[in-house]
């Protein structure tokens, strides 16, 4: 076999890592010890960074990649594969992540952004991305860019589930109403939504987004994670959720069993029994806009 | 030649909705079988109690360590080990095939994931590496007569198998892709792709059954 003729970073493989994601949840770490209670709890994949959200917030000052040194253990810690965020426009934040093995970049607005203008220019990459959406718009553009997966932005940090909700479903309504537009139509929208037509009659076809579509900021609770699925989501993720819980270890396999089981209230209660608290958390409606990290990409 | 009384009660074919590329698997089947004008039933299966009622099993790609522990919890684990030991045709591809494995390398004891050891076979977890040495290749299969295009995603490989199991494609010094008997198992997804080869040589397993 010739393994020169092995093809790389190919669309299909980037958005095919993402598809095998799919019904997952998938963990915010910020230790090897974390990385390796999240994957004994069933998570599909963790991702690494230097604080959850929630002390992000708390902590304020500029949030950037995670120390290498602490991505490198967790990668040597789980056979999982192992997610990392990089600031929004922070190409070079990226390039370090993807030299260190790490299996995909989320280009996250919980980081402080590094270009106030552009996105990063994810087709140049062999390592897949996922991205944070509000609106099919954004979804779009984010994808024409070259991201292999699409995740909710909701409010990161809050344990306020309701921005989730509010982007899941706006997504998915601005996704049903292209349904039998005509092609004029569709241009229309595209120019309104500033974004490619190629993707906005794709989306129109499929009637879903082109690329798998996570849940995402603030999931805190296995009814959380069991609401995102109802509303449509392809999996979850969960970042303060868990490790903000009095009982992480209890939490995360709650959260993974909720997940699987979403569509079966008697097993939710089940599920749900005895996990302890949540996150404290944060309403979503009382954080000013200037601190909403939702705010945050172009 | 095709069982009549399957014709006459509609066969159920059952994939593993546990986590992974689930809806792929289901769409090559059913696409399979519109081809082949055979009227059956696909079923998700997340819970206990429909594996026994299937006329053949499909574990999807996913994340092996997440499909393990949720095979064994939810207590389909011991259903599929009683279906596969009946004979009923079951395919693996990716994290199925290791699933689907006797043994594993370092990397699949550390996790103490419960392998449930349908096929003579070892594997290694991670054989081609991570996400960014994932790879396409035109791939030769013994079954087929021209090349089928793999998709490999953090993907897996036999390192060894016992004399039972019957080789049917190799990669470098990996074997991608091997049956024994009505157990098949791939390194790559072919549910990614629009060839509908492999899900119809198992749907031919199926009806031989």
């Amino acid at each position: 076999m010739d393994f020169e003729k092995l093809r790389h970073g190919t669309e299909l493989i980037k958005r095919g890592f993402a598809r095998m994601q799919k019904g997952g949840v998938i963990m915010d770490v910020t230790t090897p010890e974390q990385a390796r209670i999240a994957e004994e709890a069933g998570a599909v994949a963790v991702m690494a960074l230097q604080a959850v959200p929630a002390d992000i917030r708390k902590e304020g000052g500029v949030a950037r990649m995670a120390d290498p040194e602490i991505v490198q253990q967790i990668i040597d810690t789980v056979t999982i594969p192992v997610m990392a965020k990089a600031r929004i426009g922070h190409f070079v934040e990226a390039e370090i992540l993807e030299a260190l093995g790490v299996d995909m970049v989320d280009e996250s607005e919980v980081l402080t952004p590094a270009d106030p203008f552009y996105h990063i220019d994810k087709t140049q990459f062999t390592v897949p991305f996922v991205c944070g959406a509000r609106n099919l718009g954004e979804a779009l553009r984010r994808i024409n860019e070259g991201a292999a997966m699409i995740r909710t932005k909701g409010e990161a940090g809050t344990g306020d589930v309701s921005q989730a909700v509010k982007h899941m479903k706006q997504i998915q309504g601005e996704i049903r109403a292209l349904a039998g537009k005509t092609k004029e139509e569709l241009i229309m929208v595209a120019r309104d939504i500033e974004a490619p037509i190629e993707l906005v009659v794709e989306t129109s076809k499929m009637q879903r987004l082109p690329v798998v579509n996570f849940a995402a900021g603030g999931v805190a609770t296995p009814a959380d994670a069991a609401l995102m699925m109802r509303l449509g989501a392809d999996g979850v993720f969960v970042g303060s959720g868990i490790f903000k819980a009095e009982n992480p270890e209890k939490m995360a396999k709650a959260i993974v069993e909720a997940v699987n089981n979403y569509d079966n209230p008697a097993k939710l209660a089940e599920i749900s029994k005895g996990v302890g608290a949540g996150m404290k958390g944060i309403c979503a409606d009382m954080i000013p806009v200037e601190e909403a990290l939702q705010e945050r990409g172009w | 030649m095709i069982n009549f009384w399957k014709m006459v009660f509609l066969m159920k074919i059952g994939v593993i909705a546990i986590q992974g590329a689930v809806s792929e698997h289901v769409d090559a089947l059913r696409r399979a079988l519109e081809k082949r004008g055979i009227d059956a039933e696909v079923v998700e299966i997340k819970h206990k109690g429909i594996v026994p009622k299937c006329s053949g099993i499909v574990i999807p790609g996913g994340e092996s360590t997440t499909l393990c522990r949720l095979l064994a919890r939810e207590g389909i684990a011991e259903e599929i080990k009683e279906a596969a030991a009946k004979g009923v045709p079951t395919l693996g591809t990716c994290a199925g095939l290791i699933v689907l494995a006797k043994e594993g390398d370092q990397q699949v004891e550390k996790t103490g994931q419960e392998l449930l050891g349908i096929m003579d076979t070892r594997v290694n977890r991670n054989a081609f590496g991570r996400q960014r040495d994932s790879f396409e290749a035109k791939l030769e299969v013994a079954i087929f007569d021209s090349p089928f295009t793999g998709v490999f995603i953090r993907a897996p490989g036999i390192v060894s198998c016992g004399p039972g199991v019957k080789v049917l494609s190799r990669l470098g010094d990996m074997i991608i892709a091997a049956e024994q008997g009505n157990v098949l198992a791939l390194a790559f997804h072919p549910e990614l792709t629009d060839d509908l080869r492999i899900h119809q040589y198992f749907l031919d397993k199926i009806l031989n059954c």
